[in-house]
């Protein structure tokens, strides 16, 4: 027995009870104690082992011939989550049932359906509109933003509305329609580098002034029908205005030169054969809330 | 080397002595019968677990009037809504930092007892102790002493022991079914959760934790009891740290009690100590050991065998104390004849009752200065900017109030930081002045969608910081809020 080998040494222990047995290993001449686990512990593991069976029997466990073991509850992640999406559309049936029933601007005036109609939109965007106009609306090229102050074919709840129902150029009889000549085929190539000149000029970006006066004829003969005598646009034939930082296909002088020489037009497609007319209407309030709502 | 090792990993037979190797590696357990003691230390033990399980039972009940709409409960976790209430303190979720000052409090506090007074939480304050004395007294009253309860383990079945053992485990059973019911009170308005539970309205979850709670109460405090301490509970494995040549602790004075043995009437006193080896020490001890072994990590620290032992010294006419509190340093003085000497300042104690003293400092410092008012400003990142038709730049942010307060209140928003800028706030009027104000209901998060737009001239970086100012409208409590603003790329 040795001395220094008892744990919490004290100066009791001079009356200490025998040393307990070894297990009988001796390492380097390091003996190992013997203090037997409880065995009720041992049963708590033997029963943990026959708990886990539990699951083989009641869960879906083993891989088998015909796909895998399901287990007597038929207990299935898919099965649930689709229980749970039943359950979360049942819990919103009667906003959605007041969003069907109501115009757009009393959705807009109630703070509870606005909320529901934002978040409802949010995630029918992310799914039907972010790819091209970019996660929040942001727009990129090609794609007009949806965010800032500057609408094609304008920013209401009613024209937003129209837009989404019935797209752009995408030949339902109700959709919206413009199309800009190719004016390279009509006018000469100086005639275009001219109302170039002028475009800038409009937007107060850098331009060469001797060629202004000649681009504000240009302008005024081909472009002004359009996008309005000052190039602020008008929204009834879906002429963007030229004169503010806004621009779908760039706002640099060969962005403005290609434009004009043979002009790309934007699809959007009509939502109404798409979607249901409650996500439209959520779009329609979500779409307004981006920041350039009127 | 390479032989002294192979040498040395031989199981080597030859030191082992004869048997050992046949020790089972699993052990039974050898169930404790604790006889009835009483004393001073059993005394303060009563009073203790009279308090502390009014202190558990009633809590829930005490009331606490927060106004209209606040539960009226003095202390109360509510889960659903994420409000802790504490009497007087109201913590949001965010403030969860209280809870571990606690937690840290509590276990700096028991380093500093453990150091001083040894396993004291053991012995009177934790509730494995003080549920396992509730059941121990149930069961002495319905199967009687330790001789009684003994004898009737070992009696074949009858109807009279399985009344006895039905009664037990139903009493044990009700107290059990009590505690996990009192449990879930701390986490339910008390006089619904009751209500609903007897009415079968109490949700799942209620059912589950009462009957979880209950069936722990009956199995640790019913069956397991000092298995628990031994073999659960991780603090008797490392308190030992904690203890030092000062610590008091319950111990067996042997050079007084040695040698033991039976006072005989011949011989009553000659050539032995006090002890009489009348093993009531033994029979009273919860853990089932004797504590003249010296210290041991299954000692809880109850101190019922100093009872025990007085109860003997009293009527063999000896001093009590052959059994007691007492020190190492003075167990060696006292053998030696020295004086005693008390040391309660050592190092450790001091670090202990600093760190306390800071947890505590900060933690009232905190609940003291609390602010009522939060902010939070998360900056748009899709767009993380929107060009307007006249040039100017328009960020978008979701500015949430947090007011923690159970009054209605008006605040001001304002921003520094960026010149020329022009704020709005979705669904929110400027005032004649251009001010908005922003209302947030009493203790709730009011959410706020705020456009901050800038001349392009002034939007000189990617990211310019600003910050944001929150003010309460009559000038009250104020919080800012540092975020960016972000522009083109130059």
């Amino acid at each position: 027995m040795v001395e220094s080998s008892r744990e919490m040494p004290t100066s009791s222990d001079r009356n200490s009870a025998p040393e307990p047995a070894t297990t009988g290993h001796s390492w380097d001449g390091i003996e190992e104690y013997n203090k037997p686990l409880p065995k009720w512990w041992l049963y708590v593991l033997y029963a943990t082992i026959v708990w886990s069976i539990g699951y083989y029997v009641f869960y879906p466990s083993w891989p088998w011939a015909n796909g895998y073991l399901r287990g007597v509850l038929g207990y299935n992640q898919r099965v649930e989550l689709e229980q749970t999406m039943v359950a979360a559309r049942e819990a919103q049936g009667a906003l959605l049932a007041s969003i069907d029933a109501a115009e757009l601007p009393e959705i807009q005036a109630d703070p509870d359906l606005r909320t529901f109609a934002v978040a409802g939109g949010k995630t029918a965007f992310a799914d039907n509109c972010a790819p091209c106009h970019g996660p929040g609306g942001g727009g990129q090229v090609g794609y007009p933003s949806l965010a800032d102050d500057d609408w094609i074919w304008g920013g209401s709840l009613e024209e937003i509305h129209q837009t989404l129902l019935y797209g752009v150029r995408f030949g339902h009889d109700e959709s919206r329609i413009s199309e800009m000549p190719a004016f390279g085929a009509m006018l000469e190539r100086a005639e275009i580098n001219a109302v170039a000149e002028y475009v800038l000029s409009l937007s107060g970006q850098d331009h060469d002034a001797a060629m202004v006066e000649e681009g504000s004829a240009v302008f005024a003969d081909n472009c002004a029908a359009c996008h309005g005598e000052k190039g602020d646009g008008i929204r009834e034939l879906g002429a963007p205005s030229l004169a503010d930082s806004i621009w779908l296909y760039g706002g640099d002088k060969n962005s403005i030169v290609r434009q004009v020489t043979q002009p790309r037009h934007g699809v959007m497609p009509a939502w109404i054969d798409r979607l249901d007319p409650v996500t439209i209407k959520m779009l329609t309030v979500y779409v307004h809330s981006l920041g350039g709502g009127e | 080397m390479g032989a002294q090792m192979s040498d040395a990993v031989v199981v080597d037979n030859t030191v082992s002595a004869p048997g050992q190797r046949d020790q089972p590696l699993y052990a039974d357990r050898v169930k404790v019968y604790p006889k009835r003691v009483s004393g001073t230390f059993r005394k303060l033990k009563w009073w203790l677990v009279g308090i502390l399980l009014t202190i558990y039972y009633l809590t829930p009940w005490i009331r606490w009037d927060r106004g209209p709409g606040a539960p009226d409960q003095a202390v109360l976790i509510d889960m659903p809504n994420r409000r802790a209430y504490f009497f007087f303190i109201e913590i949001w979720p965010q403030e969860i930092y209280y809870l571990m000052g606690l937690m840290l409090l509590g276990a700096v506090g028991l380093f500093l007892v453990t150091s001083l007074a040894g396993r004291v939480w053991c012995g009177y304050g934790c509730p494995q102790t003080v549920w396992t004395d509730l059941f121990m007294l149930v069961e002495r009253w319905i199967e009687g002493d330790r001789n009684a309860r003994i004898k009737l383990d070992k009696q074949p079945l009858s109807p009279a022991k399985a009344g006895k053992k039905v009664a037990k485990h139903a009493a044990w059973l009700v107290i059990a079914a009590l505690t996990g019911g009192a449990w879930i009170m701390y986490f339910n308005d008390a006089p619904t959760v009751v209500a609903d539970i007897f009415t079968g309205s109490a949700s799942t979850m209620v059912y589950f934790f009462v009957a979880l709670f209950t069936a722990t109460t009956y199995l640790l405090a019913g069956w397991a009891r000092e298995q628990v301490c031994t073999y659960m509970c991780p603090w008797p494995r490392f308190q030992a740290a904690m203890f030092d040549e000062d610590t008091l602790i319950v111990t067996y004075q042997p050079w007084r009690g040695e040698p033991r043995g039976k006072a005989t009437r011949r011989d009553p006193r000659a050539k032995r100590g006090d002890c009489v080896d009348c093993n009531l020490c033994v029979a009273v001890c919860p853990m089932g050991i004797d504590i003249r072994d010296g210290l041991q990590m299954e000692c809880i620290g109850c101190a019922l065998c100093i009872d025990a032992c007085d109860s003997v010294m009293d009527k063999l006419e000896l001093p009590r104390g052959l059994i007691t509190y007492d020190t190492e340093r003075n167990q060696v003085n006292r053998a030696a004849g020295k004086p005693l000497s008390y040391r309660l300042v050592r190092p450790r104690t001091v670090l202990y009752t600093l760190l306390a003293l800071v947890i505590g400092g900060a933690m009232l410092w905190s609940l003291a200065f609390r602010a009522t008012l939060d902010i939070n400003v998360l900056h748009d990142r899709n767009p993380l900017f929107v060009t307007l038709s006249d040039g100017s730049i328009r960020n978008g942010y979701t500015v949430k109030i947090l007011n923690m307060t159970r009054a209605p209140r008006d605040f001001v928003l304002d921003v520094e930081g960026l010149a020329d800028s022009v704020m709005s706030v979705v669904g929110r009027e400027a005032a004649g002045d251009g001010t908005i104000v922003l209302p947030a209901a009493p203790d709730g998060v009011a959410t706020y969608q705020v456009f901050l737009r800038a001349p392009r001239e002034v939007v000189s970086e990617e990211a310019m910081p600003i910050t944001f100012e929150l003010t309460e409208a009559d000038g009250g409590e104020a919080v800012r809020r540092e975020t960016v603003f972000r522009g083109p790329r130059r």
